[in-house]
């Protein structure tokens, strides 16, 4: 046992390294299937009861694969249209540190699939499921809340900001940008 | 280039001098603008839109005694850029979202209020509204209040109780479609157009009756001729808008459907003439490689017959717009000598940077002269009546097009200019900015944008983003121009004292020599000011002048919609150049009212 500690180390690190770039290049094309709740606030009555994390949260929101598509796809679904590159326009700003419905992957999730009632439409019928959570892991990256190794690392387009891995922790600017 | 040259001699002129006072006599026709009864019935004053008030106690040697009569808050934070209306001893104001219409009492101190009425809009139209949740304002007419409301709806409220009598549902905001425009009131029926340009919506100009709210005419600004209400008495002056289905033709198949053209603006009106006259909006997307052709019946005017909506001419100020310059702002109608001849034209600061003289019967230019840095285009050729676009600066799928001068926000958008019939003087308030573009592909989702236009905006040469002109309409030039750090959003009110009103971003309320632009008094109010100034005859038979505080609209959505400045690209491009906005100002409605002492 233990004879190769380095060769154990590596091993470790490339099993991690996989979790970055593991591909699933065929998403599960159901419509919206994830129907799990997501609360809006913290505040519960009789004390905060435990969260519980869906298990696709883990699975799209470190890695590169899915983050990148994620990108594609807030082009191509028009969210680009409504929250420009993360600053905002029609929607609010999504790259600062306010957020007016939460910013778990699991309440994202739930505001891109059931709509907010101030103007953000439902994709509930329009974006297959596992699509959602790639567009909502990418929209935590527009606010720093990525690893860098994993959020996107260029932009294609005329350059609207820095790219989604140099963007900075927005709760941790210090103040409102 | 040509545009560049002429700003530099621009930029000597600001505020020296004066007006030469030659023996021009340029008027409104009496029947569009008739004599001042010390009210403001309607946002532009009158049909002939002048924004002209023949008050004249508040003088350019008294002005600067100017105080506060009364304030009073919308409790909307979002932009004001509505006028109010002042109608016997009553004032109305319409807010943006959620779009409340107050009724202050003005014969009582403190102009308390009489009336609100809440229409409850559906709160989702909020998403669908590009720039800012903004009403340009309330028409009066016969009794009633007309408005509209942000998702869709045209209301009439009894002017005196605040009851309403009826609510016509117009426009669909699961397809984008939103109301921001303030309706006109001509012949009893209440003309109102939609917006949606930024979302794919096709657009329409609708006549509702003034008694009940049913539609009487529906005219569309593409598709089939007997949609748009083109018909045998369509003559239009130049060949280029000659031709059957043009709407249908000068389209790729089926992109007329979601292809803009929207009546979000103004409308005048001439009752001598029985025409109407409004612009229409962008083309859809904005990306123009998505839509090869001249994209009618976009960016240009209509006339029409207000009894039944046919078409009698149009023109087209920007065919196949490359930049978004959306052909909807005021046309202020005048009857002038040109050329020694005496014509019955309309003048038009428009988007694309010029100022137009068109002869009202007929759509024919009569001159298009540049009133700002403009090197998107280099002319416009009198014969053909076309646009000279510059091929430098066309935009494309694929490219990043930099420096193109005006922005796709126009040297200047909606916010109204004002005529003085005692100066000859066109007082246009407007940008000074410029813009990089890239043209992206886009799918058409209905209900959500279809612009495929990446853009990032820039101050325009000489670093004030804004400026306010005062236009020599007889001679078409500058008389003098003022520069201002922002770009003057805010509409502009001349009067028979010779004092000018018009308000900054900064919250400025600026009053200035209507002959030679010295600024004479300003105030500093609450929030940064793209309303609509106004004056009228109070209940105690003084002058009084008012406007609405809160800064928002596409310029002050950085403000309104806290928007983060790190993205270029916000709000369309424009929070890049707006990154100090929030530095200066905040958000906040509030009415303001002046009086002397
Ligand atoms: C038609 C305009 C529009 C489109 C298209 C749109 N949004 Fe929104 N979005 C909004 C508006 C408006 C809100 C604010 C809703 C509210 O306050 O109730 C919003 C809210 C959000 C929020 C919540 C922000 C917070 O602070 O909690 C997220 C996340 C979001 N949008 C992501 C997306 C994504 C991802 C897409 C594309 C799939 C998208 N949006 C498409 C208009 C839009």
């Amino acid at each position: 046992m233990n004879r190769c500690l380095p060769c154990l180390l590596s091993a470790m690190l490339v099993l991690a390294a996989c979790q970055r770039e593991e591909r699933e290049t065929r998403p599960q094309s159901a419509l919206g299937s994830g129907d799990q709740p997501a609360a809006v606030t913290a505040l519960e009555p009789g004390g905060q009861r435990p969260t519980s994390s869906d298990n696709k949260a883990g699975v799209f929101e470190a890695n590169a694969f899915h983050l990148s598509e994620g990108k594609r796809l807030f082009n191509w679904f028009n969210c680009s249209g409504c929250h420009a590159n993360g600053g905002g326009g029609m929607g609010p700003a999504l790259m600062d540190q306010k957020w007016l419905y939460g910013s778990s992957i699991e309440s994202i999730h739930a505001t891109i699939r059931d709509g907010r009632p101030n103007g953000m439409p439902s994709f509930r019928d329009t974006i297959p499921d596992d699509q959602i959570w790639e567009l909502a892991a990418f929209v935590r990256a527009l606010s720093g809340n990525a690893p860098s190794s994993a959020a996107p690392g260029r932009d294609d387009d005329m350059m609207p900001h820095p790219s989604e891995n140099r963007l900075p922790d927005a709760a941790t600017l210090g103040k409102s940008p | 280039m040509l545009g560049w040259t002429l700003l530099a001699s621009f930029a000597l002129t600001t505020a020296a001098v004066a007006q030469s006072t030659s023996s021009f006599a340029i008027n409104p026709p009496a029947a569009a603008a008739p004599p001042d009864d010390g009210q403001w019935a309607m946002p532009a004053k009158n049909y002939a839109s002048t924004r002209y008030s023949e008050l004249a106690e508040i003088t350019e040697d008294n002005v600067k005694n100017l105080q506060v009569a009364f304030t009073f808050s919308t409790g909307v934070n979002k932009g004001q850029e509505a006028a109010p209306l002042v109608v016997g001893n009553t004032m109305y104001i319409v807010t943006p979202f959620p779009n409340i219409l107050y009724a202050l009492d003005l014969t009582k101190p403190g102009a308390p209020m009489k009336w609100k009425f809440e229409p409850n809009p559906e709160p989702a139209a909020q998403g669908v509204a590009c720039c800012d949740v903004v009403n340009r304002g309330a028409a009066f007419f016969e009794g009633r209040i007309y408005f509209n409301t942000l998702d869709g709806h045209t209301i009439a409220v009894d002017a005196a109780t605040g009851k309403p009598v009826w609510n016509t549902h117009i426009g669909n905001i699961n397809i984008g479609e939103t109301i921001t425009m303030a309706p006109l009131v001509v012949k009893g029926k209440v003309l109102v157009g939609n917006s949606g340009g930024e979302m794919g919506v096709r657009g329409w100009i609708k006549a509702l009756d003034a008694g009940d709210g049913h539609v009487v005419w529906t005219a569309y600004n593409t598709g089939p001729d007997a949609e748009v209400l083109i018909g045998p008495d369509f003559k239009p002056h130049y060949d280029m808008d000659k031709g059957k289905d043009l709407g249908v033709t000068s389209w790729p198949p089926d992109a007329w459907k979601i292809g803009g053209g929207n009546v979000w603006g103004w409308i005048s009106y001439d009752p001598d003439l029985n025409l109407i006259f409004h612009g229409t909006g962008n083309p859809g997307p904005w990306n123009p490689d998505l839509r090869p052709g001249d994209n009618k019946w976009t960016a240009g005017i209509f006339a029409r017959d207000p009894d039944t909506g046919a078409a009698k001419w149009f023109y087209q100020w920007t065919p196949h717009d490359l930049h978004d310059y959306d052909g909807i702002n005021e046309q202020v109608l005048l009857d002038m000598t040109w050329q020694g001849k005496p014509r019955k034209v309309l003048v038009r600061p428009e988007r694309n940077g010029y100022v137009y003289l068109l002869d009202r019967t007929t759509g024919e230019v009569l001159s298009a002269v540049p009133f700002g840095p403009v090197n998107s285009s280099t002319g416009v050729d009198l014969k053909t009546g076309r646009l000279i676009v510059n091929p430098d600066k066309k935009t494309g799928t694929g490219k990043v097009v930099r420096d193109i001068c005006p922005t796709a926000s126009g040297l200047k958008d909606w916010q109204p200019s004002a005529f003085s019939p005692k100066t000859g003087l066109l007082y246009i308030p407007h940008n000074n900015l410029c813009m990089d573009e890239e043209g992206v592909d886009v799918n058409y989702i209905a209900g959500t944008p279809y612009v495929g236009m990446n853009v990032r905006m820039i101050p325009g040469p000489g670093g004030n983003r804004g400026a306010f002109t005062a236009w020599d309409v007889a001679a078409a030039k500058p008389a003098w121009s003022l520069k201002e750090n922002f770009p003057v959003w805010s509409g502009a009110v001349a009067t028979a004292g010779n004092v000018v009103f018009y308000g900054t971003m900064e919250g400025w309320f600026k009053a200035v020599s209507a002959r030679t632009g010295e600024l004479l008094w300003q105030f500093k109010t609450s929030s940064g000011i793209i309303g609509q100034p106004i004056t009228y005859r109070g209940p105690d038979g003084h002058q009084y002048v008012a406007i609405l505080s809160g800064v928002g609209g596409w310029a002050g959505a950085i403000v309104s919609g806290d928007l983060d400045p790190r993205d270029a690209t916000a709000a369309l491009g424009f929070v890049n150049v707006m990154k100090d906005l929030k530095d200066v100002t905040t958000p906040g409605g509030t009415l303001y009212v002046f009086r002397l002492p």
